[in-house]
């Protein structure tokens, strides 16, 4: 598309956006790509029962070449990492991709030599599902969420400016294991001991 | 040149009806055949040592409760254990076991010697396992599936283990085979070769099915079966370094972070075994 590149940044490229955005996540087609438990599971968003035909997104494209998003449900092996990496980039602009599950958000339960530690090893992700597997809500829920991505996305001059809003961001942000843990492990042993039943 | 005929149309003999029984009609083994090849089994293949019938040590437990990898407060360091197996079993070996180790033994004797070919015979829980040399394998694999009376003619997974605590015999291979003519038989065949020399003679040609089975245990131990058409890795890439389920892999995990810390992986924690 040209004319978002070429708009200055103001009301009418805002417009345009909200245009877009709109245009955009209303008619996402998922690409295949269930490659384990989770496939399942989306197999399931696809019944009556949940019906991800109410985002118009019932038409699984098995061609990247026609599909917008990619839900990458399962855990990723060694020998399957290229097959993603190519199925990716097969996928024309604009693209998006969910990582459905904890194999495919972060290895999972499998921490060892055969699984990616993560499907972001790979490609960029843009929504993380845990779960093992989430269930059909869930994904719903994680589609809802790309949906409110995609009507926000900036397109232009403010897509640029917004990389490098988010790049500064993340250079600026602490390191997960030094935040703080959301529990004190140390908890059980300063709680005071009960009383003496016995004495 | 694709419409010359290739069949010699005087050479070949029309089958007759299949409702009529006749030697001509069968597809399988005629029974007298069976009942020859039973009858031919009197002799007794067995002379088993004192030493033979001991159980086997494959390996030995050092310590319990993670005492040998770090302060050992439990006293259970000293503790050694040697992991047993089950010695050669002796005679009568019980059901279809006897039968089929005598049909064995006869249909052997004229090409191999019995006794060159089984090492030793495990009648262990209702299960039959005939440990094999490797270089007659080819010869008892086609026996065990052509011989009328033992006939096994599927092999249902060939397996890899590997034993580092056995000296001169690492690795075994393991073959389940299944009787689908004698009523569901099943007999195990197990055969090792030492991590120095890692050749076995494949079965494929004896069992086809065999074939990418023969491949994971050559993808995940190392085992080269010598005669397989294409012996390549089957789960992991292509060119992927080492054997990963053979005990001297590292599991391969890596540190995972929370907020507040870092939890090493699996093999790197402390152990409570």
């Amino acid at each position: 598309m040209g004319l978002e590149e070429k708009l200055p940044a103001g009301f009418a490229l805002t417009t345009l956006e909200n245009v877009v955005g709109y245009m955009r996540k209303a008619s996402i087609w998922p690409a295949t790509f269930g490659l384990a438990c989770c496939a399942i599971e989306m197999m399931a968003v696809g019944t009556p029962d949940y019906d991800i035909a109410r985002f118009g997104m019932e038409r699984f494209a098995a061609t990247p070449r026609q599909a917008d998003l990619m839900i990458v449900a399962g855990r990723v092996s060694q020998k399957m990492a290229p097959v993603v990496r190519q199925v990716y980039d097969q996928m024309p602009n604009p693209k998006w991709v969910i990582s459905m599950g904890v194999c495919a958000s972060s290895g999972g339960m499998f921490n060892n030599y055969a699984i990616v530690q993560g499907v972001d090893h790979i490609i960029p992700v843009d929504i993380y599902l845990p779960g093992c597997p989430p269930r059909p809500q869930m994904l719903l829920h994680a589609i809802i969420e790309l949906h409110e991505q995609i009507q926000h996305a900036k397109l232009g001059v403010n897509r640029v400016a917004a990389a490098r809003a988010a790049e500064e961001a993340a250079l600026r942000a602490t390191p997960t294991s030094q935040m703080a843990p959301t529990h004190d492990h140390l908890a059980h042993l300063a709680a005071p001991t009960g009383k003496n039943l016995l004495g | 040149m694709s419409d010359e005929k290739t069949t010699d149309d005087s050479q070949v003999q029309p089958v007759p009806d299949k409702e009529v029984d006749s030697p001509e009609t069968r597809t399988d083994d005629a029974p007298e055949d069976v009942e020859a090849a039973h009858s031919a089994n009197i002799a007794r293949w067995q002379d088993l040592s004192d030493e033979e019938l001991e159980p086997v040590q494959v390996g030995e437990r050092r310590g319990m409760f993670g005492a040998t990898r770090g302060q050992d407060t439990s006293g259970y360091g000293g503790l050694r254990t040697p992991t047993l197996f089950p010695g050669a079993s002796p005679r009568p070996y019980g059901s279809y076991f006897d039968e089929v180790a005598d049909t064995l033994g006869t249909a052997l004797g004229e090409s191999v010697g019995y006794h060159d070919a089984v090492e030793r015979v495990v009648v262990d829980r209702g299960q039959m396992t005939l440990f094999v040399a490797r270089e007659h394998l080819p010869a008892v694999a086609r026996t065990l599936r052509d011989d009328p009376a033992l006939r096994f003619e599927m092999c249902m997974s060939v397996s890899g283990v590997h034993f580092p605590g056995e000296p001169g015999r690492e690795l075994h291979v393991v073959y389940e085979l299944i009787s689908i003519t004698h009523a569901s038989r099943r007999i195990r065949l197990e055969v090792t070769c030492p991590d120095e020399d890692r050749h076995i003679p494949s079965v494929v040609e004896v069992w086809p099915g065999a074939n990418w089975h023969e491949r994971e245990t050559w993808d995940m131990f190392g085992v080269v079966f010598d005669g397989h058409p294409s012996l390549t890795r089957i789960l992991m890439p292509d060119d992927w370094p080492g054997h990963p389920q053979r005990k001297d892999y590292p599991l391969g995990g890596i540190p995972v972070e929370y907020k507040g810390g870092t939890v090493p992986p699996p093999d790197e924690r402390r152990a409570y075994t």
